[in-house]
């Protein structure tokens, strides 16, 4: 019962991890580009929401939509201007750049006053809440960051699949040059991609925010979050989650069973585990030269 | 006089020193083949990356039927009715056949998603119009076979065809071909003369191409023009072109550094 109890805890942490390395994969996949600022933009995404709730007295569905709206802009914005005018530079100088974004953001936030280096609490609804099933306690928060991740993830794969623009953000991802031609206005949609992702980090962020408290350094998370990417392969967006879930549980339970240590340090043993025997991760593309 | 259909006044493009194509001007009738020869480094691809824009010319203009297109940005140029091919074949790998021919056809689809996502009946009707049209070009194109295999697992010779597939698909006023021999054994390069000239006859589609292979450029074109060193040293019918005496002196140098050749040689 334990056990379960643990996979279950796990499973929506996991979730969490899932969410943000979503936002990794839809970036790395259209613009082949990797955005280490992702954990920053939860954090954004978490303040913005805090706003919204305590400041603005939202409800909680609006106080998502805030958050997510607030991301999306920032996310938008970092591209555009940012971005798009190192385009064509080296990965090295394009990662930097989005390190650097992530090291601003975090020093920005600590400088507003009422925010400085506190944690804050987000109010939800459903705080402390537990439901009892078969002998399991599971915590409200669980089942909504649960419940909100499979939404999100339905409502992305309807995106992808049956929309144009959906299909067409594929398209750009398999082949920029003839997207072009195939009339896709591709910068506009890399744009876009970088919304969509940030406003998926503000989602993670609000999901975060019961658990863990709101602060500034809320976003070193994305750092575990990037394992998950990695396991699911870095190109397929259900590897992501699945990613996700998998350090999520793994850390769960070596929390629970191992030494103190293992529970930071485990879903970086899985990754090299990884690597090692199935190095396209478990969903990646094999990227074999034809000769 | 009313404009011609695609015209391209004194195009200059510079890359740091080097003037890779200098003010090369020609105009390209409807319904017309227009090859454009000359050995490597020419400037031939160039020409091409800028009347599809992925080069801003440094000098001059491109018109289509006598609106100006030198400025508009490379994805808007397929909704104006200009396609192309790639040398080296630039198509969506991990689709399938008829999934490529359709992100080609959906070029002047203009549904909203919000309709798109309801599956309303307009859609429904544009979906059925754009498949009817890709299966036109199945037909032609002899794709049958390989309508719902993947690309990445195609032959070069296949790849060759569906990336032509897919810019008709697009329907195409203008359709720009870069080397469609190039990689071709003997009875592919056939089948494609055969397909230019159905695509100009049967479709009115108006080809503007790079092509080496002199064979195929005899046959399908209907004026050439050869480019040396970034500019332009001949233009008009095949035959004539091929004989003018800069343009072979370009391909195989002057009578003099042949004579040159041959006694370094003995």
């Amino acid at each position: 019962m334990q056990f379960v109890q643990l996979v279950i805890s796990g499973l929506a942490q996991g979730c969490i991890y899932g969410l943000i390395a979503l936002g990794f994969v839809l970036i790395y996949k259209a613009t082949e580009t990797v955005n280490f600022a992702q954990g920053e933009l939860l954090m954004i995404g978490g303040f913005a929401g805090l706003f919204a709730a305590t400041t603005l007295g939202f409800p909680y569905w609006a106080v998502i939509l805030v958050a997510m709206a607030v991301t999306a802009v920032i996310g938008f914005l970092n591209e555009r201007i940012i971005l798009r005018p190192i385009l064509g530079q080296s990965a090295v100088a394009i990662v930097m750049v989005t390190i650097g974004f992530g090291y601003m953001a975090r020093g920005l936030v600590t400088m507003i006053p009422v925010i400085g280096t506190d944690t804050h609490s987000l109010p939800v609804p459903f705080r402390g809440e537990v439901f009892r099933f078969a002998g399991l306690v599971i915590s409200a928060e669980h089942i909504v960051i649960i419940t909100v991740t499979i939404l999100l993830c339905g409502a992305l794969a309807a995106l992808f699949r049956y929309t144009k623009i959906g299909i067409a953000m594929q398209a750009m991802s398999q082949n920029q040059l003839a997207a072009y031609y195939m009339g896709i206005p591709v910068k506009r949609l890399s744009s876009l991609i970088w919304a969509i992702s940030a406003a998926v980090a503000a989602i993670a962020g609000i999901l975060l925010a019961p658990l863990t408290f709101i602060h500034a350094n809320m976003g070193f998370i994305g750092i575990k979050a990037f394992p998950a990417a990695v396991i699911g392969g870095f190109t397929s967006l259900p590897g992501a989650i699945v990613g996700g879930l998998i350090i999520g549980v793994v850390e769960s339970l070596a929390g629970f069973y191992l030494m103190e240590g293992f529970k930071d340090a485990a879903p970086f043993m899985v990754v090299l585990a990884m690597l090692v025997l199935k190095p396209n991760g478990l969903f990646g593309e094999r990227l074999a030269k034809k000769v | 006089m009313s404009a011609p259909f695609f015209q391209a006044e004194g195009i200059s493009v510079q890359f740091g020193g080097l003037k890779a194509v200098d003010g090369v001007s020609f105009h390209v009738d409807k319904g017309e083949v227009f090859t454009i020869i000359g050995p490597n480094g020419a400037g031939k691809t160039t020409v091409f990356n800028i009347i599809s824009r992925i080069y801003n010319p440094t000098a001059g203009r491109i018109m289509l039927e006598g609106q100006e297109v030198t400025k508009l940005p490379a994805h808007r140029i397929a909704g104006l009715g200009i396609a192309r091919t790639f040398q080296n074949i630039e198509l969506f790998e991990h689709a399938t056949v008829l999934q490529n021919l359709l992100i080609g056809a959906h070029v002047h689809r203009t549904t909203n998603p919000l309709a798109e996502a309801l599956f309303l009946p307009s859609v429904k009707r544009a979906e059925v119009a754009l498949r009817e049209r890709v299966e036109e070009v199945i037909d032609l194109l002899d794709l049958a076979v390989h309508r719902d295999a993947m690309v990445a697992g195609l032959p070069y010779g296949a790849r060759k065809v569906v990336e032509l597939g897919r810019a008709l698909c697009t329907r195409p006023k203008l359709l720009l071909l870069d080397e469609p021999s190039s990689g071709l054994n003997v009875e592919e390069t056939e089948d494609m003369a055969f397909w230019i000239e159905d695509i100009t006859r049967d479709l009115g589609i108006t080809v503007i191409m790079v092509e080496h292979d002199m064979t195929l450029v005899s046959r399908v074109s209907d004026r050439v023009m050869a480019m040396n060193q970034g500019r332009v040293l001949a233009m008009g019918q095949p035959a004539e072109v091929q004989r003018h005496p800069a343009v072979v002196e370009a391909y195989i140098g002057t009578p003099a550094a042949a004579a040159e050749l041959e006694r370094a040689a003995s």
